[in-house]
């Protein structure tokens, strides 16, 4: 079936099987390889993306129900966006700061997990917004430092 | 792509009389349609390379069904769209059934919260869904519409067997009705970690009534150990010994028949010991 998703600001038509996983969709006809398929099934968040704001994960979303929506990926958040990704965003800078990041499978997922907390989130909310995404390198902790750093900012 | 996606025909109604029309000619077809709303159990079997028999129908699309009403002081209607995520932010659930709450903040994590739904979560018929126990102690009724009949069945008698439910193949659940039964509630869930665990042992207490997820082919209510607690009962070497009657665990990958024998007979005992105690005990 064709589909129309809006992926980091720009309108793209597709046509796809429509139970074809939103991450597959993203991944194979548009070539946004920076999600990244962790467990498949819903456990590991390394897919996470922001489908109308709200984070889900795109190996569980079958693309007909992102028809019309609002997608933004790991690659949409740098200044620019798309490949002229020059200028990272405050919330990936505060990543490399915090050293929040290892292997990186994770990085994406906790990355669009991190937008989609409320800028006043205490440590208690980060750590429960992020509870649904693994990471098995880093033990959080530097993770949670990045995140708080970055939503300070965001209140500054 | 994962092979199993490629073929599956999807009918997208906008309309729940659409869904419903749908869902009659595909029953009378004798190719009933499979109700699909977050998909977030659906993927996870199609992921793993079963291709699901039948076609499916997407609700998504509608809606109407999303809303979480509240009536008077212990009423709730979850429309059938509802998700967990919607069950945190309701302030009437807050006010009404906390424990649903709690229950919702520990099904998956936020990804899953912002598309698992309630009724999807009940027809799934999973013994080892969080949010089920809760509305079952509840005394939740859930609401089937079909083209030209609409019916009220008590959640508690909803299962016929493992992942078997009363629903007919022209029927859709529109709603779940709640009117919250009077008495402090209580929910615990024990798993192999405090997020993204699938349950060993779910309890779910509201006043005398109590349901258990994980321990029986399907989620239920305790009905000798309810029996005693509504006559008055408070003996708890009593209350631990009929609910080892009521429960039927296995052994399997998540955990063993002793393990959560055990465990049961320990959070009953903890819920016996403090039920006269605090009004609203969490």
């Amino acid at each position: 079936m064709k589909i129309k998703l809006h992926v980091n600001g720009d309108k793209h038509s597709v046509d796809v099987p429509p139970m074809k996983r939103l991450l597959d969709t993203l991944r194979e006809e548009l070539a946004l390889t920076g999600t990244k398929e962790g467990c498949g099934e819903g456990e590991c968040g390394a897919c996470t993306v922001l489908v109308d704001g709200a984070a889900v994960n795109s190996c569980l979303v079958p693309s007909c129900q992102a028809d019309g929506c609002d997608v933004q990926t790991v690659e949409g958040i740098a200044r620019g966006g798309g490949k002229q990704a020059a200028r990272l965003h405050r919330l990936q800078r505060a990543f490399l700061d915090h050293g929040a990041a290892q292997c990186g499978i994770c990085t994406p997922g906790m990355l669009m997990a991190a937008l989609a907390l409320p800028k006043r989130a205490t440590l208690d909310e980060i750590r429960a917004g992020l509870a649904g995404n693994l990471c098995r390198c880093t033990g959080y902790m530097k993770i949670y430092d990045a995140v708080a750093q970055f939503l300070d900012g965001e209140r500054a | 792509m994962i092979a199993a996606a490629a073929g599956i025909e999807v009918l997208r109604p906008r309309h729940l009389k659409d869904a419903l029309m749908m869902m009659r000619v595909a029953a009378d077809e004798g190719r009933p349609l499979v109700p699909m709303a977050g998909g977030t159990d659906l993927f996870v079997t199609l992921n793993a390379g079963q291709k699901p028999a039948g076609r499916y129908l997407d609700l998504w699309r509608l809606e109407k069904l999303r809303s979480i009403e509240s009536q008077g002081k212990r009423g709730l209607s979850f429309g059938g769209l509802a998700t967990y995520t919607d069950c945190i932010e309701s302030k009437g659930v807050h006010k009404r059934l906390p424990i649903l709450v709690d229950a919702s903040r520990q099904v998956g994590g936020v990804q899953i919260q912002n598309r698992g739904t309630l009724a999807g979560n009940i027809e799934n018929g999973s013994p080892a869904a969080d949010g089920v126990p809760v509305l079952m102690a509840a005394d939740a009724r859930v609401v089937l519409r079909s083209l030209d009949d609409e019916r009220s069945v008590p959640l508690a008698e909803y299962y016929t067997g493992y992942r078997k439910t009363v629903r007919r193949a022209d029927e859709l659940i529109v709603r779940i009705d709640v009117d919250v039964p009077e008495g402090a509630q209580r929910f615990d869930k024990v798993g192999t970690r405090a997020a993204q665990a699938i349950s060993k042992v779910v309890m779910a207490a509201v006043g005398h009534r109590v349901a258990f997820g994980s321990v029986a082919p399907v989620i239920m209510r305790a009905h000798k150990l309810e029996a005693y607690l509504a006559a008055g009962g408070r003996d708890v070497a009593e209350a631990k010994r009929l609910v080892g009657e009521d429960v039927t665990p296995i052994d399997d990958v998540r955990s063993t028949a002793e393990y959560r024998r055990r465990v049961v007979a320990n959070l009953v005992a903890d819920w016996v010991g403090g039920l006269d105690k605090a009004p609203r005990s969490r």
